[in-house]
């Protein structure tokens, strides 16, 4: 079992949670305040619209695929449920499935593209960013503000734990995914078949396996955490507005890779988002921390970041394949049995 | 061993394409308990029927009865469903999962609504045991050998279901000792009472391993025989629909050992090869080229011949030793260094390293001579039709014109377009590393023919089969390969297929 | 020679059409939608003003399309934009006199450096590296436009060199003079890439990069140079984004550009997975989906509902050319099967 862990596959994750770690010593022996739960804790309430969607982003990477549309559908949730909310005066609870519903719903849609006529994710997802940001226009042009108690009480509320330290509902929700995200990966028969399809498509369709359903479902997913997302969103900001969102499908996928996702597909963990979120948390604080420099920088450490780890999994790949091809070669048949 | 009625039989199946009839009238059946191989070149239609079979055709008439009730699969996933697993050659299977799963992924054992992965890594475990194979069935699936997974392949297809096990080509990739693995597996569940559909190129495993030989050709079928009965020459000669005689191979035997008798006197070197080596590669060599000469390289699956080819071709770096070609120290480092030496090269996977399947017919064939001659001298459209309607013509290059993509052409006709290739840029070393594999009998000749005939023209040759019959016939001189070392030449009256299975056992 | 060969692939048809339609639609419904006029020697008119605002988008889209050629990507062109519009005006700098730092020429001429370095950051990635297109100039995307923002200390940088408003707003024999950079960087491209052997050595890599090595072309040179000419062309891009407006948002500038490029090269019939090009079906594309826009203009629609359209239009145009989606249509009629 402790093999398992220090497998080599691995190693990207564990260089994630070292690169966090130290992020975090430094950032406490620089910064007066740095080093305090809440600060840790912080890092959830403030991202938690992230990590929901890094989540769902995880699936669609793992599966081979690539969801450029999540941005544009956080933004679309925002306007839609302020929206409602404001205008129409419903219910929250109303709403909040209503948004859910629609997310998932135009998730769906463009899964059923993909799937069905064998299009490009990038392209498809791509147009989905167009189509959700324009529709988001349509609601409003301008921002629109929420005055309503439910969702004030939600942006507010601390839940408070041990000593002085609290959370946010927001942060819940986002573990609440997490936590589903880590079960469906490794105990659902969907989860693997979500890795089987990124691992070798067409080995899994000729395998028998439901693969045209499961990706239509992946995107379905991705919509619903999207959305998921856009309400949590509102939380933290009390508002809908149209340019929400924009260029967060790269900080999600930026997140996934992180937190050692191949590209590629076939290999990824929830635990390995969930680490490169907090890393992309700890840079912002660190950033903020500092004072002078442009909060921009946090785009191009994170660009720089992504770089490295992309490195990393290149550098892995061809050592594989080099591995892989001697023993093809070299070994004999019969293998030495295990235990 | 075998019931006396068949678990399947296809009557007078008839399919057509667009232009082409795949199938006419064929007959075929399958007993319990036996191994039954499906012979006959390509165009024969072996592999129409077997995806008639396996759903994924329908046929336009005639009938299918597995075990006497009548089926027509419109799936791959049906025909799994009635009974009927393949296997085939590219083993699909996820390489990411681990062994275990990649047995059980879609119907994972599950225990309280969540996968039992205990259970799963058992339910593995046991039935590997049966095939007499003990691994550690936890690690991914691309960390064990071709041969392992496709051990794991055999295992999941029959726990899904067990009544025809069709296995497409599982040899390609093995070495001996793995082959002789796969075989004791076959036999055991052969003997279980399975009913075992083989399709194969390699003749020698046809007899070893199968009981029955359904032999198709044209479309039609041929006829049935118990293996036993019917002896090799027969078999080629039906599968041909000619009669070939050992003569003319003999003949050209003979030829080739007066020839490289008489090459040693006064051949102009081409090619030396000192110490060159790769570490982790193949153990450094040393290789000698003269003028006409075809140097052979005989050895077993994972040798290292096409080790060696990449080297002296500058595909992979060396990282001590020296080539000289013509003489002159030359340093490769990259294919276009090769080739500006004069050096061709047709790898052995056509389709992931030689074709461009989306290119022309034309394109296909200037394309190295205008990379030698560099991006800003073109070749004039007309120059280059010219080129390629000689080549297409001197090599028989079957294709309705120079300028079809070259992905529609057979295998045959995309081996000899490579050739083609190199041959436009008028190499004074030309190395063809498995240029016979996978193609039909018809072009296996016709290309050893051109290998013959690029001698006598004084072009060094390289030259790379499994095969050891074609390796002699067409080679003046032998090198003998082995577990990544070049352990002997043979040349002349030495070169035998016994001689070179004595030298790899190590004996004489 | 080059006629001949665009029409002899049917490829180039489709996007014609389609531009075909839109501008018919637009004769119908759009009064005076074909007028031009012509004002102080210039000529105005919708005509104009689509090809005037599709330039940006047309010069990405040359570079794109030898990219994409290859079986790349690179997504990070909007973010070169916008380091080249910012370079280019730090370097003239927002003198209200109008003077600038450095002479326009050098300034243009740093920008258009930079923006090819960049490009060539993209190519070693890719090339030499071997990283995947998309995650190479993922790298960029995201770093790209942080860059930009310190580039110009995340302000909006104004200018008042009037020379400089050449590029992208003076007009030379009546017509716009964006029009004229396009179109020389267009026939160059064109011609070294059909009248030289770099169009079939980009195709061959693209379709199969190992066979392109072991027949002895340099596949990874022509790698590197696809994406340092993509760069290139970027900051070209940049500097008219930046001449038009006679500013440099590093925020904005570029935005969503490089979706608009890739939907040009796509609807212009170069297929992703690389091989062969359509350069002028590239240009068609990027007209296409200005034509959409201005057209949603006459319309009195709001701007932002042309991210709509263009959406649809896309999902129209992607199953079209979807070979999946011509057979299950076909199949409608009738069930065949064909050889594999």
């Amino acid at each position: 079992m402790k093999a398992r862990y220090l497998n080599p596959r691995n190693l990207p994750v564990l260089v994630t949670l070292a690169l966090f770690i130290i992020m975090f010593v430094l950032g406490s022996i620089a910064f007066r305040g740095f080093f305090s739960v809440q600060n840790f804790l912080n890092l959830f309430i403030d991202n938690a619209y992230l990590l929901i969607l890094a989540v769902g982003m995880t699936f669609v990477i793992v599966s081979g695929g690539i969801d450029l549309s999540v941005g544009s559908m956080l933004a679309l949730s925002t306007m839609v449920s302020s929206s409602l909310v404001q205008k129409s005066h419903l219910a929250p609870l109303i709403v909040i499935p209503v948004v859910l519903l629609m997310g998932t719903g135009l998730g769906l849609f463009m899964g059923y593209l993909i799937q069905t006529f064998n299009l490009p994710p990038f392209i498809i997802t791509l147009a989905g960013l167009y189509l959700a940001r324009g529709l988001c226009y349509v609601v409003s042009i301008d921002t629109i503000a929420i005055s309503n108690n439910f969702w004030k009480a939600a942006a507010n509320s601390q839940i408070n734990l041990i000593g002085k330290n609290f959370v946010s509902p927001s942060a819940l929700i986002a573990l609440v995914v997490v936590l589903v995200g880590l079960y469906v990966s490794r105990f659902t028969k969907f989860g693997r078949i979500v890795y089987a399809i990124g691992g070798n498509e067409q080995s899994a369709l000729l395998m028998g396996l439901p693969v045209a359903s499961t990706k239509i479902a992946i995107y379905a997913l991705s919509g619903f955490c999207s959305a998921l997302a856009g309400i949590v969103f509102t939380f933290y900001t009390l508002s809908g507005y149209a340019l929400n969102g924009k260029g967060m499908e790269l900080d999600a996928i930026a997140t996934v890779v992180i937190g050692g996702t191949l590209l590629t597909g076939g290999a990824g963990t929830i635990l390995g988002t969930v680490l490169g979120v907090l890393v992309y948390g700890i840079i912002q604080v660190l950033i903020m921390f500092q004072g002078t420099l442009n909060s921009w920088w946090t785009r191009i450490v994170i660009g720089f970041l992504v770089f490295v780890f992309c490195l990393l999994q290149r550098l892995f790949e061809s050592r594989k394949k080099a591995a892989t091809a001697k023993s093809v070669l070299r070994q004999p048949a019969k293998v030495q049995a295990a235990r | 061993m075998s019931a006396s009625t068949p678990i399947l039989e296809m009557k007078k199946i008839n399919k057509h394409f667009p232009g082409v009839k795949a199938l006419s009238d064929v007959d075929f059946r399958l007993f319990k308990g036996e191994v039954h191989a499906i012979m006959g070149q390509n165009g024969a239609g072996k592999s129409t029927l077997v995806k008639v079979l396996t759903g994924v055709y329908r046929h336009d008439s005639g009938e299918m009865l597995l075990e006497g009730k009548p089926i027509k699969p419109d799936s791959p996933l049906a025909a799994q469903r009635l009974g009927i697993s393949t296997v085939y050659q590219e083993i699909n299977l996820c390489p990411n999962l681990s062994v275990a799963e990649n047995i059980s992924v879609g119907r994972q054992p599950m225990k309280l609504g969540r996968i039992d992965w205990k259970g799963l890594n058992r339910k593995a475990e046991d039935a590997l045991k049966r095939l007499n194979v003990a691994i550690d069935v936890t690690q991914m699936l691309s960390s064990y050998p071709i041969a392992i997974q496709q051990m794991v392949a055999i295992v999941r297809v029959l726990d899904i279901s067990s009544k025809i096990l069709i296995l497409d080509e599982p040899t390609s990739s093995l070495d001996e000792t793995e082959v002789e693995q796969l075989f004791k597996v076959i036999r055991k569940l052969r003997d279980d009472g399975l009913a075992i559909l083989f399709i194969t190129h390699f003749l020698e495993q046809t007899y070893r391993i199968s009981d029955r030989i359904t032999i198709l050709k044209n479309g039609e079928f041929v006829g049935e025989y118990k293996t036993e009965t019917i002896p090799k020459l027969d078999l080629i000669a039906k599968m041909l629909g000619k009669e070939l005689s050992e003569f003319s191979f003999a003949m050209v035997r003979d030829d080739r050992k007066k020839e490289s008798a008489k090459a040693g006197k006064d051949a102009k070197n081409v090619l030396q090869v000192k110490e060159l080596g790769l570490r982790g590669s193949i153990a450094p060599f040393n290789l000698d080229l003269n003028e006409g000469d075809v140097l052979g390289l005989a050895g077993l699956l994972g040798s290292g011949r096409t080790e060696m080819a990449r080297l002296i071709f500058g595909i992979d770096g060396a990282n001590q030793g020296e080539i000289q070609v013509r003489g002159k120290k030359t340093n490769i480092n990259a294919p276009r260094s090769a080739m500006l030496a004069g050096m061709g090269f047709c790898s052995e996977d056509r389709k992931n390293e030689g074709i461009f399947s989306e290119l022309t017919v034309r394109e296909n064939i200037i394309l190295a001579l205008q990379g030698r001659k560099g991006t800003l001298r073109y070749l004039p459209k007309k120059k280059q039709l010219e080129i390629a309607d000689e080549l297409i013509k001197s090599l028989a290059i079957k294709t309705p014109s120079a300028n079809n993509e070259a992905g529609q052409l057979s295998g045959g006709n995309q081996q000899k377009l490579m050739l083609a290739r190199w041959l436009a840029t008028n190499p004074i070393i030309l190395i063809l590393d498995e240029p016979t594999r996978g193609i039909d009998v018809g072009a296996k000749l016709e290309i050893m023919e051109l290998i013959l005939s690029l001698s006598r023209q004084g072009m060094g040759v390289i030259f790379i089969s499994s095969e050891f019959e074609e390796v002699i016939r067409c080679s003046t001189r032998i090198a003998v390969l082995k577990d990544k070392v070049k352990i002997a030449e043979l040349s002349g009256e030495e070169m035998s297929e016994s001689n070179i299975m004595h030298t790899i056992a190590g004996g004489k | 020679m080059v006629r001949l060969r665009l029409l002899h692939r049917s490829k180039i048809v489709w996007p014609l059409v389609t531009l075909g339609i839109l501008l018919l639609f637009n004769l119908f419904f759009i009064p005076n939608f074909f007028r031009i006029e012509i004002i102080e020697g210039h000529l105005f008119g919708n005509l104009i003003d689509i090809i005037k605002n599709a330039a940006p988008i047309m010069l990405l889209a040359i570079g794109l399309t030898l990219v994409i050629a290859t079986h790349g990507i690179d997504i990070s062109v909007g973010s070169v934009v916008a380091i080249s519009a910012g370079v280019v005006a730090m370097l003239i700098g927002g003198d209200l006199k109008g003077n600038p730092k450095y002479p326009i020429a050098i300034a243009m001429a740093a920008a258009l450096l930079v923006s090819t370095v960049a490009g060539m950051w993209n190519g070693m990635l890719v090339s030499r590296i071997g990283m995947q297109p998309i995650i190479a100039t993922l790298i960029l995307f995201v770093a790209g436009r942080g860059i930009a923002m310190v580039t110009t200390n995340a302000m909006v940088i104004w200018l008042y060199t009037k020379p400089f408003a050449l590029l992208g707003q003076g007009y030379r024999l009546g017509l716009p003079f964006s029009i004229y950079i396009v179109a020389f960087l267009l026939v160059l491209t064109i011609l070294f890439t059909r009248k030289t052997a770099l169009g079939m050595f980009i195709e061959a890599v693209g379709i199969n990069p190992t066979a392109t090595r072991f027949a002895g072309i340099n596949a990874r040179n022509i790698l590197f140079w696809c994406y340092a000419f993509s760069g290139f062309c970027a900051g070209v891009s940049g500097l008219i984004v930046c001449s038009t407006v006679m500013s440099a948002d590093g925020n904005n500038a570029g935005n969503l550009f490089e979706l608009d490029a890739i939907l040009a090269v796509v609807l212009g019939g170069t297929s992703l997975a690389g091989g062969r090009f359509f350069l002028l079906g590239s240009m068609v594309g990027a007209l296409i989906i200005q034509t959409l826009t201005t057209t949603i203009y006459a319309f009195n629609v709001p701007p932002e509902i042309a991210q709509v359209v263009k959406a649809l239009v896309v999902y129209a145009v992607s199953l079209l050319q979807s070979d999946s989606f011509r057979s299950k249509v076909a199949g409608i009629f009738g069930r065949r099967e064909v050889a594999t």
